[in-house]
């Protein structure tokens, strides 16, 4: 049986993080040269991992149909450009963008549970889960109750994340994907990004992932090198394999490639995949797209020629 | 491409300007020397570098003359505040020709482009700004003002740059002028810190620098003007060193070998704990005196840090040293390359596991692959000799008392790591170990403003902070005239 002291003294046994260290780490890995054809691949796989976001009270549904199109053809002028891996709203944006993506393999995602500050009470959660999958969502981000594992209330966050896994069946038997949000912005520590990201994939998250975007500072390496090291020891352990998503705060190409390298050192190439890792971005695409056109044809364009939405 | 490979990303040579031949820095003015000459080369690829002469008894002598009349006629008249001018403008001049520096420092001694430019060269720069600092303020650091006159300083391979500064920033920051030998295979960098003076309009004679090899270093330490001997190498030759000064005047540091004692505790921060052993053993491909070339391993977590040590050492790149994702480069020379194998074959006989991660090496140049060595006991040669390569050897302990005993079971004592959760096991573990540094939950630090030196047969004196200042002045004890 689980229990809050159960809980707390395992995630309390994993080895602490180093502050000074873990930074040191993440620095160290940004400082890889990747160039030319190294470049190239970084960018068309990072292209791969975006999940496209808009997360706004102002969205509509033409937004979200713009969204949805330049998920499919980030760059109409170049047909070779891969799709993104998803595009990530509201759940009443689901149908939409379902609507627009048909069958394109470009999947939909929804955040879920009360998004960004989770606190709602646990029927709304569902619900709003519920919502979603029935609406066509691929992927359900949800956010953790971050004041209930604050408080050191370990059970309630494991049970909230198993009820809402539940929550992503379908009718037909098959399973929504389901990403755990911890907004580390709120957690604050490295120790306690550990024992989250440990907390979450024990109650079965297929992702884990930083942030919400709403909360500074959002997704950093540092942060994301404690999640990745946490899966990478996870799958050591029960051989499964868990996802990481780093979301908010990453814009440029160059900060894309620090975390691709990243991925590769520390988790390992298999997690080279957007079925394993991810990006939750907005503006990062159009830099992507810049930096690719400027591999393929030598030369940098102004942003006039790559599509606002 | 399937996978992610990282291409090659070579820093240019084009910054660096080689001459097919050098001279002495004498006087301030490059000068043929009467002796014969030697050739350097790049360690990663064998190639011939430069021809540079070997100084002779004759040129040390003009070299100690020069600094004598620099010392008594401009360096020592000189105030503080003027002194360190010059130093922030060495300084300053080391930041702006930092590329270059490192590139060739990269060449001549076959460490990674990553560590001459993130390291070795912005640490330089740091020491001449820190002691140009002091220059003006000696008076409050304890040892008095009164400058000691010319010193002979003789450096290693593993950083030549930056045991150059060591032993330049305090010595001139004090009012001393030097004499100072670079290691006869990494000679480059300090003739390029020669021009560099020359840049600086430093006064003729304040520094000169004779290359050469064994006999030329001999001639500084016996010359009778010498009034400090600073050396910074083997515990072999420094033995030898204070032989030959016992009974003379000359004030003498030494900072000899190590075989630290890296000790990580099964509360340690495990992931960060790894960097700190790679750090400690494979930096600067193990070609340092203050290495973490032993492991102590609590035996409850020995199993779990050998898996995450060797998965990390799996991803550890070795090759060019000019390739900017180069993480270990080229073994200095075919000399230590062949001592580091001869060490390392004992510690297969003596019955010690040996492995290395799998790579790929260099055809030519001087290569040895990462290597770690588990069981390992105090009675082996590895445990107790200085490989001074990246040959990491692994014991394991049972309590804290164990781990002390055993890090301390050694005649050297240069420094010690400490890695664990708990701070108050840190400063026991400090206050036991018997080592001039203690790292905690770090290894490899160096800042300027902390000093360095050893305990036992690691030498004496101290590098680098106030206490750097000491070597460099006269102590009311010596009969100084304050």
């Amino acid at each position: 049986m689980r229990s809050d002291s159960s809980l707390r003294r395992f995630l309390h046994g994993l080895p602490g993080v180093d502050q000074v260290g873990c930074e040191a780490r993440a620095a160290g890995l940004g400082t890889r040269s990747i160039k030319t054809t190294s470049k190239a691949y970084a960018i068309d796989l990072a292209i791969r991992m975006v999940d496209l976001t808009t997360l706004e009270g102002a969205d509509t549904h033409g937004k979200v149909r713009a969204l949805a199109s330049k998920a499919m053809r980030p760059d109409p002028a170049d047909p070779s450009c891969p799709a993104t891996a998803a595009v990530c709203v509201y759940p009443d944006m689901v149908g939409t963008a379902k609507q627009t993506l048909g069958d394109s393999g470009v999947h939909v995602a929804a955040v879920a549970t009360a998004f960004p500050s989770g606190r709602a009470s646990m029927d709304i959660k569902l619900a709003d889960t519920r919502d979603a999958v029935e609406a066509g969502a691929d992927e359900i981000d949800m956010v953790i109750d971050r004041g209930a594992f604050l408080s050191g209330r370990y059970l309630d966050v494991y049970e909230e994340i198993v009820q809402v896994k539940e929550a992503c069946a379908r009718a037909d038997g098959s399973s929504a994907h389901l990403k755990v949000i911890f907004e580390t912005g709120e957690l604050q520590t490295y120790d306690n990004v550990r024992r989250v990201s440990w907390l979450a994939m024990m109650a079965g998250g297929h992702f884990i992932k930083t942030s919400t975007g709403k909360v500074q500072p959002a997704a950093t390496l540092p942060v994301t090198l404690i999640m990745l090291e946490a899966v990478r020891d996870f799958r050591e352990q029960t051989g499964q394999m868990v996802g990481v998503k780093p979301a908010g705060g990453i814009k440029t190409t160059k900060d894309a490639i620090k975390y691709l390298v990243m991925v590769n050192e520390i988790a390992g190439p298999d997690w080279l995949d957007p079925d394993w890792f991810r990006f939750g971005a907005s503006t990062l695409l159009n830099d992507l797209l810049m930096q690719r056109t400027k591999m393929t044809t030598g030369r940098y364009s102004g942003p006039d020629y790559f599509t606002l939405d | 491409m399937s996978t992610f490979d990282y291409a090659p990303a070579p820093e240019s040579r084009a910054v660096v300007d080689i001459k097919p031949s050098y001279g002495l820095f004498i006087n301030g003015e490059f000068v043929d020397g009467s002796g014969t000459s030697f050739k350097t080369i790049n360690p990663a690829t064998e190639e011939v570098l430069a021809e540079v002469a070997e100084a002779s008894d004759a040129d040390v002598d003009e070299a100690v003359k020069a600094a004598r009349r620099a010392y008594t006629r401009v360096w020592s008249k000189m105030s503080g505040a003027e002194r360190a001018k010059y130093l922030y403008r060495i300084a300053r001049i080391i930041q702006e020709r930092g590329r270059e520096l490192a590139v060739l420092e990269s060449i001549d001694n076959g460490k990674p482009i990553k560590e001459s430019r993130d390291v070795d060269i912005p640490v330089v720069a740091a020491h001449f700004f820190y002691y140009a600092g002091w220059a003006d303020k000696l008076e409050h650091s304890g040892y008095g003002s009164t400058p000691l006159g010319v010193a002979g300083q003789i450096i290693p391979w593993n950083f030549p740059l930056l045991m150059l500064a060591w032993k330049i920033a305090p010595a001139l920051a004090c009012g001393n002028t030097v004499v100072l030998k670079p290691a006869e295979t990494t000679p480059l960098t300090a003739l390029l810190f020669a021009e560099i003076c020359q840049q600086a309009d430093l006064p003729p004679g304040v520094v000169n620098i004779v290359t050469g090899a064994g006999e030329t270093g001999r001639a500084i330490v016996s010359h009778p003007d010498v009034d400090k001997v600073a050396f910074t190498g083997s515990t072999e030759v420094g033995k030898a060193i204070a032989r030959s000064v016992a009974g003379t005047d000359k004030k003498v540091t030494l900072e000899l070998g190590g075989k630290a004692a890296n000790i990580v505790f099964d509360d340690a921060p495990l992931d960060q704990a790894i960097e700190g052993i790679v750090n400690g053993i494979f930096f600067n491909q193990g070609h340092v005196c203050c290495a973490g070339s032993r492991l102590l391993v609590q035996e409850s977590v020995a199993d779990e840090v050998m898996e995450r040590l060797k998965r990390r050492m799996a991803t550890l790149r070795v090759g060019d040293p000019l390739d900017k994702n180069t993480d270990v480069g080229a073994i200095n020379s075919a000399e230590q390359l062949a001592k580091i194998r001869e060490l390392s074959q004992i510690g297969e006989d003596e019955g010690a596991e040996r492995w290395s991660a799998p790579c790929d090496l260099p055809s030519n140049g001087y290569w040895f692959a990462p290597t770690v060595f588990t069981g390992v006991t105090q009675a082996h040669r590895i445990a107790r000799e200085e490989i001074f390569g990246p040959v990491l050897s692994v014991l394991t302990f049972r309590t804290p008392s164990e781990a002390v005993e055993k890090a301390n079971n050694t005649p050297f004592g240069l420094s010690a790591g400490v890695w664990t959760d708990k701070g108050s096991r840190i400063l026991s573990m400090a206050n036991r170990l018997r080592a001039g540094v203690v790292w905690a939950n770090t290894f490899n630090k160096f800042d300027p403003t902390s000093p360095f030196g050893g305990y036992k047969e690691s030498g004496y004196g101290r590098e680098g902070g106030r206490h750097g200042l000491e070597g460099y002045l006269k102590t009311n004890e010596m009969g100084a005239d304050s």
